[in-house]
């Protein structure tokens, strides 16, 4: 290979690239580039200067972190001794008390569950019979009522493991239900592609918030009397639909984009079709679309807290409930501000993700 | 079943009468063809002329509308069990190679033979090294489709359909999208596979490769076969004017 040694060889000085590192360098590049760039630098600064120190101020220097009731933790700063005292009812909300270990093996079983998934090595069917099992045994260790353990009411589940459910298990079964919806809406049989057009459409076009509600209050309505389903398991498939329809819509994306000869060589080579759309469309269409699925997951995951309009008790449920504590009055920026970090930590974490996602499946396209 | 297996010598590929349509546009007008086993049939034609879409109706990738179509015996039919029998025992290569991107090229040469096959892994895998062994790149089996040169990727490709052991190979303009001096590494190999005795079907407008390989010229044009007979008698005296003018064309550079 000539042109590589020939690439090593030392060049003259004025035909050497200009120097691109260096402390200086980058500031004139980044930050000083032109007229108009230095005044927007300027200016971020300033803002930074403005905002930055009172927050600190707020959080660290003048914060109270530990103070017997409300009364006693007024100050300028954050009252974090609030948050100290709730955070264990926040997280875990309205379950026996006693029996809170179990909801937090269920938190830490989901947290293991994801980062396995990240490996993709681990990809494949044990992964997936990883996921069976932990769903089970989140199953078994929220309701209890075998093993020794106290059966508990699905209406006492909150917190954190109640978030952690409806996100997880809408986006499990979500996911594979959306897909099905988009390869259904680009089918050659007009009956399939009709109702998967009329469900998306139908799905999208209703806000969720409504849909939650017909689910708790309407459908009773029109059950028989004594025949009940549970208020959990009704919004779980309303979060379930309608993650289906959204992914549904992004799939299809996907699969507009690839290529017609990969079909076409697919088809040529006698794979069928399910074979084709499994080995050889989705894994291309679906890593294409990565950015916006993750997108929706993430989307799909704040949603979750609208269940607390049905009177289930999700993550920022038990916040509201924390805060109307005659004892400890008026920390909503101290609770919100923490609950807002749980949230943030699971979405930065599936933003993250997909960005390592994205990067191992532009391998094969790199040259 | 029996009566589907060719015997030596018999016909591999039957057209009888086939007519196409895209709305009310005739792409294909009647048209005739026998292949025999073994035989070598290059199809030539301006742009436009229904060659590749006759070629795309063998496998199935275009539907014919009248007329009959039998492969190996089998008639196509919209069965799509026959479809799939049919492209089972039909290899085929692109003009643009249409490989997989997300796969190496082991991958895309083992796929077809573990899923369609149902060739165990490690038998599928001696398979595909000894079949790029044959078109040369023994080294890139591990690499991505989109590292190598469209020369590569092209001998690839036609390693691919070989690992399916099919009965035929059809070449739709193998060599359009190719720089000029890629075209000849692909040819090569072409030439390789039709001395072997396999029966190819080759849209091209490569008219050296042609006289080398080819028992039978056909020539397309406005949807109809003008002229079919061997190379000798088709690049020496061809009958039809609009044959001549082709020929003119096409060879004047």
């Amino acid at each position: 290979m000539t042109d590589i040694t020939d690439r090593d060889l030392p060049l003259p000085a004025e035909n050497r690239a200009p120097r691109t590192h260096g402390v200086l360098h980058w500031l004139r590049v980044n930050l000083f580039s032109s007229i108009f760039n230095t005044l927007l630098t300027l200016l971020a600064l300033y803002l930074l200067a403005i905002t930055i120190p009172p927050v600190i101020r707020w959080a660290l220097v003048d914060a109270i972190w530990s103070a017997p009731n409300g009364n006693a933790c007024r100050g300028d700063g954050a009252c974090w001794a609030f948050v100290g005292e709730k955070l264990r009812f926040i997280v875990f909300g309205r379950y026996p008390y006693d029996q809170q270990w179990r909801p937090l093996l269920v938190v830490l079983i989901f947290v293991s569950l994801i980062i396995a998934s990240c490996n993709r090595r681990l990809w494949g069917r044990r992964l997936g019979a990883l996921w069976l099992g932990g769903l089970v045994a989140v199953g078994v260790l929220m309701w209890g009522g075998v093993a020794g353990l106290p059966y508990v009411e699905t209406l006492l589940w909150s917190g954190l493991p109640l978030t952690l459910i409806l996100a997880v298990v809408g986006m499990a079964f979500g996911f594979p239900l959306g897909i099905l919806l988009a390869l259904g809406r680009r089918s050659d049989l007009p009956a399939v592609r009709a109702i998967c057009v009329a469900y998306i459409e139908l799905v999208r076009g209703v806000p969720l918030i409504t849909v939650l509600f017909m689910a708790s209050v309407m459908l009773p309505l029109f059950l028989p009397s004594g025949f009940t389903v549970d208020k959990l398991l009704r919004a779980q498939i309303a979060f379930i639909l309608f993650a289906a329809a959204y992914l549904a819509e992004i799939v299809r994306g996907g699969l507009q984009a690839i290529p017609k000869g990969q079909v076409e060589a697919a088809d040529a080579l006698g794979l069928g079709y399910w074979q084709r759309t499994r080995l050889i469309v989705l894994p291309q269409a679906l890593a294409l679309v990565i950015p916006p699925l993750v997108n929706t997951f993430i989307g799909a995951f704040k949603d979750t807290s609208l269940v607390i309009i049905i009177g289930l008790f999700d993550l920022l449920g038990t916040v509201n409930a924390a805060l109307s504590d005659a004892n400890w009055q008026g920390f909503y920026v101290e609770a919100y501000v923490t609950v807002a970090a749980i949230y943030f930590c699971f979405c930065f974490f599936m933003s993250r993700y997909s960005q390592m996602l994205e990067r191992e499946f532009n391998k094969s396209r790199r040259r | 079943m029996a009566e589907n297996t060719p015997e030596p010598g018999q016909t591999k590929i039957e057209l009888r009468h086939v007519h196409k349509w895209y709305g009310d546009f005739h792409v294909l007008t009647d048209i005739n063809l026998e292949v025999g086993k073994g035989e070598r049939v290059v199809v030539c034609g301006p742009s436009g002329s229904g060659k590749s879409t006759m070629i795309r109706c063998i496998n199935r990738l275009e539907e014919h509308q009248r007329g009959q179509i039998l492969v190996a015996g089998i008639e196509l039919t919209a069965d799509i069990k026959n479809i799939e029998a049919i492209r089972r025992e039909v290899g085929m290569v692109f003009q643009q190679f249409n490989l997989f991107p997300h796969l190496t090229v082991l991958q895309n040469l083992t796929l077809a033979p573990i899923w369609v096959r149902k060739t165990p892994k490690k038998e599928a895998e001696e398979a595909a090294r000894y079949y790029l062994e044959r078109v040369r790149i023994p080294d890139q089996a591990d690499k991505f489709p989109g590292q190598l040169s469209g020369g590569q990727q092209q001998r690839v490709a036609i390693a691919r359909s070989l690992c399916m052991k099919p009965e035929i190979m059809l070449f739709d303009e193998p060599t359009s999208a190719l720089d000029p001096e890629m075209i000849k590494e692909v040819l090569d190999v072409m030439v390789e596979l039709a001395e072997e005795g396999m029966t190819m079907v080759c849209v091209t407008h490569e008219m050296g490769f042609a006289r080398t390989v080819a028992d039978t010229m056909v020539f397309m044009d406005r949807g109809e076969i003008v002229e079919r007979s061997p190379p000798k008698e088709f690049f020496a005296n061809p009958k039809s004017d609009r044959t001549k003018l082709f020929l003119s064309q096409i060879l004047a550079h």
